[in-house]
């Protein structure tokens, strides 16, 4: 992979990240620990 | 001979929230929140479900057989889909499509059924109450639910050579059809200690043939229930996949697996790779493994990574089109299509994942959730990271990290609202869904193989379907737009 191609991947990867920031559930913990399916089938 | 490769795939939607946290309610809320804002208010048939039947035959007493919950929310919509509530879960089951393309296309249509059903039903209730919807197919805590997909093929097909073929195929195709997951969550998974595995169900498998869904999931299950003319048919029942969040994932998957049934059924077991020695311990390794190396031990005395067994299944699918046309799994074009995006996806998994990140569920989620691993520099096991997992598959668009990623599209925005209202024409889904559409008021309930008529006077008329490919748009889209009231359908149908 060339130079120029990884810097946009990573530019592009920032990005994304940036955006997953704002819509991130703010407290993870609780959204995480608050699924809890039954099984199904 | 291969027969006409029908399909369809159906999912069960993970659910939170809603009137006293209770999944059975939320669940039911959602289904009749969409059956209620259009026309389609029409029951379900159970007539003629058998979903204790077993393909090897013999009933096995052990099993514990599924059960058919007649008394929860269930509606066929007008493009002749199945909307329910199974257990504790929303699910829509597509209609019975022609290709996997088409099939793809269809699945989108539930999803987009899903986000609507998800918008009128909060409208109802209040914020606190409010429900959200995931096409995932685990929780982190050791529940699964399943997408599973269904296939037509011929009776005269030996059960034993469907076991031989298709085995290889549903352990190794994970590498390109995976939907990943952080963690692990069974007994068997926490021992490995794995950040990510390919695979949200690879885990929770723990026979190689078997009845189960729930309990004991087989590789290959055994549900021997055609809805269809059963001395010539069979449905075989696919319960191993990952709803993809990837339309090229969903169709890849469908394609795959058509193909392969196709060459089945046209040259017999042979050709197909030996199989593992120890298929469940192969399909839980290969998830466990992102540097695709790990080998097993297969019966012709071969080791093989999940990656040899794909890239030979490969050549038994291009061989096959090759040797006797793509018309089983669809036109020309498309199943060109299939195959040169599957192995793409092939090669790139293996050789430069950055170029498949937009259309391999797993290589997209490890993109995002090693970077921000590393950009917070996290634990693995921090819950920021399962909340990114979890999101991933999120159905509300201001949450909805798959919408975020750049997942290739593979249908317009327009086919896919098409697609939620009007049924695929080459299938009998198309007189179901028509028939739905334009009868509402007549049709007491129906189901896969039958839609049963109330006309006022005398008996209940049931029109059965039992050939998947009669009840096109072709065999009967003159008749359905001509018969402007069912009575004249249904002597149209009988003359």
């Amino acid at each position: 992979m060339d130079a120029t191609k990884g810097d946009q991947l990573k530019a592009d990867l920032d990005d994304l990240l940036d955006e997953i920031d704002e819509v991130l559930e703010e407290n993870a913990e609780e959204f995480v620990r608050n699924y809890v399916q039954k099984g199904g089938e | 001979m291969a027969i006409a490769k029908v399909l369809g795939i159906e999912t069960e939607y993970g659910i939170a929230g809603g009137p006293e946290a209770d999944p059975i309610i939320a669940s039911s809320v959602i289904v009749n929140a969409y059956a209620q804002q259009g026309r389609s208010r029409i029951n379900w048939d159970f007539e003629g479900e058998r979903p204790d039947m077993d393909a090897r035959g013999l009933p096995d007493l052990t099993a514990f057989a599924p059960v058919v919950e007649t008394h929860l929310a269930n509606t066929v919509l007008t493009n002749g889909a199945r909307l329910y509530v199974d257990h504790a879960h929303p699910e829509y089951s597509s209609p019975e499509c022609r290709t996997p393309l088409e099939a793809t296309l269809y699945d989108l249509a539930g999803e987009e059924v899903m986000r609507r059903a998800l918008a009128l039903a909060n409208q109802s209730l209040e914020l606190g109450q409010a429900i959200t919807l995931y096409k995932n197919n685990s929780d982190g805590k050791g529940n699964s639910y399943g997408c599973h997909e269904n296939y037509l093929i011929s009776r005269a097909l030996d059960f034993n050579h469907v076991i031989r073929a298709m085995v290889p195929h549903f352990v190794s195709r994970q590498i390109v059809l995976g939907a990943g997951k952080v963690g692990a969550e069974t007994e068997s998974g926490r021992e490995s200690s794995a950040g990510f595995q390919l695979s949200q169900r690879a885990e929770f498998f723990e026979e190689v043939v078997g009845l189960e869904t729930t309990l004991k999931r087989p590789i290959i299950n055994t549900r021997d229930e055609p809805h269809a003319d059963a001395e010539r048919f069979r449905r075989l029942h696919v319960i191993i996949g990952d709803a993809n969040m990837s339309p090229f994932a969903t169709m890849v998957k469908l394609g795959s697996t058509s193909l392969l049934l196709a060459a089945l059924e046209e040259g017999g077991p042979e050709q197909f790779p030996g199989l593992p020695r120890h298929p469940v311990h192969a399909l839980r390794q290969y998830a466990l493994d992102v540097s695709l190396t790990h080998v097993e031990d297969c019966e012709d005395d071969v080791s093989r990574s999940a990656w040899d067994f794909q890239d030979q299944l490969w050549r038994v699918g291009e061989q096959y089109v090759r040797d006797h046309g793509p018309e089983a799994v669809g036109p020309e074009d498309e199943v060109n299509v299939v195959l040169e995006q599957w192995r793409i996806m092939l090669d790139g998994v293996r050789d430069d994942r950055a170029t498949v990140a937009d259309r391999v569920d797993w290589v997209a989620k490890l993109r995002i959730v090693e970077g921000y691993r590393d950009r917070y520099e996290l634990k693995d096991d921090d819950a920021r990271l399962q909340a990114i997992d979890l999101q991933y598959h999120d159905l509300r668009p201001e949450r909805s990290l798959a919408q975020r990623v750049g997942l290739r599209e593979l249908h317009s925005k327009s086919a896919i609202r098409e697609a939620v209202h009007n049924p695929p024409g080459s299938t009998r889904a198309y007189f179901r869904g028509r028939c739905v559409e334009k009868f509402p008021e007549q049709i007491v309930a129906a189901n896969w193989d039958s839609v049963v008529f109330d006309v006022g006077a005398g008996p209940l008329q049931r029109v059965p379907m039992l050939d998947p490919v009669r009840g096109t748009r072709e065999l009967t889209g003159e008749l359905l737009e001509k018969s402007t009231t069912a009575i004249e359908l249904l002597e149209a149908l009988n003359r």
